[in-house]
């Protein structure tokens, strides 16, 4: 665990020893522990205790950056030397204006003491729920439980200090058959709110539900794809194209868009860290205060999210996007959330007269970034719907897709959301049941 | 730092461990990058620890801290023990380790210039100058350059009485240019994609890719690319340049034959294998034309190292043998279940995490074609180099590849520039399907430093050789 006191001192140590220009300190210190499972039985066990000491110097327009996980005196010194040498070598960037100022900052309930007492023990017990479960059916589990403890520490020579504890719990698991598979999850801030027998339960029946699983063609289909699915097609929505960086070089879909309808008028998509519905974020590793971005309000591209260096480039404020320096991606959101609906997930099913039940997807990658062509394998639970009911399990499918076209056809939204992960933060998403989404080739499984 | 490996190791046992390992790694990088004429970043980074496993009562626990002293190291082996014991409380399989593997040495990457002592001035001099040569090609949105220098130092022990002190070493570079119109974005890299290549070498490695040399060209290709016409969907001859095939190798090849998919330690996460234990030394995995090795001793490749992580001597051993698939990528763990020895294959992604099987160099053995001939013996296809996009399903079958460069093959002869193309196929049919492959002057070692595996992700250095390959009725141009 690392006190705010401590925090203040180690940040306070290298502003005070930095001759640079304009100095920014970020401290990342975790306690992460997962237990993983194959076969029904916990094959590797581990835990991790780290902390990263980031450190930015500006010599007039020129940056540079040094890390360690060393955090000696001399260690610190060090690296807020090194930092202030490699700027120091550099032509300068034009475009770089300054680190950000202090400003009021939020505060979010995102630590949850249960998750930071979590043993090895308890997570080897919840563990066992799941492989006795599968085993009563004879299923084999699979899977991983986590839980972190992270303190993010960010502090500049302007007089920014911030500094945020969160604690995070994910559970994971894959029920297998000969051949047919299921997967369930859940992850929260509170380990409290993980329910290790109710997700095996949904996986158990999943795997048990899409034995002798049939080979259905290619083809353009209904589909119901539950939030884990729509989550990873959200991810790489955002990763494509919800930064400034990628709008200011004109490789975002969103560039020239703005203002326009580019999805379906049901859709509206937002970043918000302060939302504790999700796994909020006061601040990013600027020390920004987080603010909500609007990306898509019903079906209109609104905004993109900005960092200072994006910002700065067309006069704006940031909006709290920052990743840690030195950072290529650009700034991108990290606490998405998509507008629920009306609909239960019954309500969907018995809308379909034929159609394709996705559990989740698998190895998503861009075909073709611009026009947001993605592809990727269906994967541990895919059911063919007919007329409004679940009648077999089919083997997997590889879709081919742009995904804001598929956006545009939504025809229901599920009334409840689920938190997941993304690559950045957390995603809370509803189901969605999509008319024409094209998959483009089968496997044998 | 023997001192330590010591201590963590007499604390692992005298809390119950029959088994502990420790490694102390010490990790440097500096990495580089520029863009559209701008420094980007430049940052210098390091990381030290130490991690210890440990096998109590047949199951395994791992903790790690960024702490090294001798209290600490005692501190993590007992949490090891602790974490251990927790693994029990779900019944399972004891582990068994096979039979010792006991070694004292030092491995070091041989170099001719130390990267970092290259002052970085030359390093960004060079990077400038390719952004430059993009630059100067209208059409142009987006030039990047980057480079990036790795030494890892490490200390691996165990109580079996291995000692093992190896210090590793990396360079790499590329360069990539993106151009822009109203409706199109087409990007081309060099030498390959996925930012950079990369090898266990000194800075020899970067001036020897002649970076500023091939600047304008792929800037020049990429325009040309936004007004090509579109790969057609059909389904036709498919040669593969070496870039690409070495990334095919990787999905459809290298990690279908790792051993634990195949176990099905992988099965949440990545998933399992369709290469199936009943099919070593029976499966046709590919034409007889088909062979493939690992080889973790491969100079300059970046997969190379003296021993793994689990103080198993880097070796060579066959995969594919005239298309039939003959052997795994194993641990000692995994090694032990079929009653063979480990080849060599474990690897962590630092301090903090446990050894998994990784690829090392995996790598397709040439053929006697040349690429001219090759050609010119196609009536009709396609031409396919740089990877762009990759996917493939969790049993590594299905798979889809996109790349950035695209030419058809008529009469022997290649014609028209192509975009978007993308091939798809089912692995063993794909293989099957190779009907030749070009010769050793052809064959090419790729680095591809970003391989992922595990929970929690490791990040992999791993290489592939291969030289241009000819494949028969091939899915392309999809979606």
């Amino acid at each position: 665990m690392l006190d705010q006191d401590e925090a203040r001192r180690i940040t306070q140590k290298v502003l005070s020893v930095s001759g640079a220009d304009q100095t920014e300190a970020v401290l990342l210190a975790e306690d992460t522990c997962l237990t993983r499972f194959a076969s029904s039985r916990i094959h590797q066990n581990v835990a991790e205790r780290n902390a990263q000491l980031r450190v930015r110097a500006v010599s007039g327009k020129k940056v540079g950056v040094a890390s360690t996980n060393s955090l000696s005196d001399d260690s610190i010194v060090d690296v807020t030397h090194s930092a202030l040498q490699m700027a120091r070598l550099q032509p300068d960037n034009p475009d770089f204006r300054s680190l950000p100022e202090p400003q009021p900052l939020p505060t979010v309930s995102a630590f949850a003491d249960p998750t930071a007492q979590h043993t090895a023990q308890q997570r080897a017990q919840a563990v066992g729920v799941i492989c006795r479960l599968a085993a009563e059916q004879s299923l084999v589990a699979s899977g991983a439980f986590t839980t972190s403890v992270l303190h993010v520490v960010v502090a500049n020579s302007l007089g920014v200090f911030a500094y945020a504890p969160s604690t995070f719990g994910d559970l994971t698991t894959v029920i297998m058959s000969e051949d047919s598979s299921g997967y369930a999850s859940a992850s929260a801030v509170d380990v409290c709110a993980i329910d290790a027998e109710s997700l095996a339960k949904e996986a158990v029946n999943k795997a048990l539900e899409s034995r002798n699983p049939i080979a259905v063609e290619a083809g353009d289909y209904t589909v119901i794809l539950e939030e884990n699915a729509v989550g990873t097609l959200l991810t790489y929505l955002s990763y494509l194209g919800f930064g400034a960086l990628a709008l200011q070089e004109g490789r975002s879909f969103m560039a020239g868009q703005l203002g326009q309808p580019i999805v379906g008028s049901n859709v509206s998509i937002w970043d918000d860290g302060l939302d504790s519905s999700g796994l909020a974020v006061p601040f990013d590793f600027e020390g920004v205060a987080k603010q909500r971005v609007d990306l898509i309000r019903k079906g209109v591209a609104n905004a993109v999210v900005y960092d200072s260096y994006t910002a700065a480039r067309e006069g704006k404020e940031s909006t709290g996007h920052a990743l840690p320096a030195p950072n290529t991606y650009g700034p991108l959101p990290g606490n998405l959330f998509m507008q629920t609906g009306t609909s239960a997930k019954s309500d969907m099913l018995r809308s379909v007269e034929r159609g394709l039940w996705v559990t989740r997807f698998h190895y998503v990658n861009p075909l073709h970034p611009l026009k947001t062509v993605l592809t990727g394998m269906t994967r541990d639970g895919t059911f063919l719907i007919e007329n409004g009911t679940i009648t077999r399990g089919v083997k997997n499918l590889r879709f081919t897709q742009n995904v804001l076209q598929a956006l545009g056809r939504v025809r229901m939204i599920g009334r409840q959301s689920k938190l997941g992960r993304s690559f950045f933060g957390g995603i809370r998403v509803p189901a969605l049941l999509i008319d024409g989404f094209t998959f483009t080739g089968v496997t044998e499984f | 730092m023997r001192e330590i490996a010591e201590r963590a190791l007499n604390a692992a046992q005298l809390n119950g461990a029959s088994y502990a390992d420790v490694r102390i790694v010490s990790l440097r990088t500096q990495s580089i990058a520029v863009k559209n004429g701008h420094v980007e970043a430049l940052a210098e980074d390091s990381s030290r620890g130490l991690g210890v496993r440990v096998l109590l009562d047949g199951a395994w626990g791992f903790a790690s801290s960024s702490v090294v002293t001798l209290d600490e190291a005692a501190a993590v082996a007992e949490q090891a023990t602790r974490i251990a014991r927790a693994s029990t409380l779900v019944e399972g399989t004891a582990v068994e380790l096979g039979p010792p593997e006991v070694h004292v040495a030092r491995y070091a990457t041989p170099f001719e210039i130390d990267p970092f002592a290259v002052s970085l001035e030359d390093k960004l001099g060079l990077l400038l100058e390719a952004d430059a040569e993009m630059r100067r090609v209208k059409g142009i949105a987006v030039t990047e350059g980057s480079m990036e220098f790795v030494r890892e130092e490490k200390v691996f022990a165990s109580t079996e009485g291995s000692h093992i002190e190896q210090q590793l070493l990396e360079s790499g570079a590329g360069i990539e240019a993106t151009a822009i119109d109203e409706a199109e974005m087409q990007t081309r890299s060099f030498p390959n994609s996925f930012g950079r290549q990369q090898g266990k070498s000194g800075y020899e490695f970067i001036a020897g890719r002649e970076l500023p040399k091939h600047a304008q060209r792929i800037a020049d290709e990429a325009v040309a690319l936004l007004h090509a016409p579109h790969c057609p969907s059909t389904i036709t001859t498919l040669i593969l340049d070496s870039t690409q095939l070495a990334l095919q190798v990787h999905e459809s090849c290298g990690h279908p034959t790792e051993l634990d998919r195949v176990l099905g330690d992988e099965a949440s996460f990545a998933g399992t294998s369709f290469l199936t234990l009943d099919k070593l030394g029976t499966f046709s995995y590919g034409s007889p034309q088909v062979n493939i090795y690992a080889d973790a001793t491969i100079p300059g490749a970046l997969g190379t190292f003296g021993f793994d992580d689990e103080g198993v001597p880097a070796q060579r051993s066959p995969i594919v043998k005239d298309g039939l698939f003959v052997g795994y990528l194993m641990s000692r763990e995994t090694a032990a279940s079929l009653g063979q020895r480990s080849n060599g294959t474990m690897r962590a992604d630092g301090w903090n995490r446990i050894p998994l099987i990784r690829m090392t160099n995996i790598n397709l053995e040439p053929g006697d074609w040349t690429l001219d001939d090759l050609i010119a013996d196609t009536e009709d296809g396609i031409y396919m180099a740089v990877n762009k996009s990759w996917s493939i399903d969790d049993r590594r079958l299905n798979f889809q590849f996109g790349t950035q460069l695209a030419y058809e093959i008529k009469n022997g002869r290649l014609g028209s520039m192509l975009k978007n193309a993308s091939y798809t196929g089912i692995t063993p049919q794909f293989w099957q399907s190779c009907d030749a492959i070009c010769d050793r002057h052809h064959w090419h070692v790729w680095g591809l430093p970003n391989c992922g595996k595990g929970e929690p992700i490791q990040s992999a250095h791993v290489a592939h050789g291969a030289a241009p390959a000819r494949f028969r009725n091939v899915r392309i141009g999809i979606g």
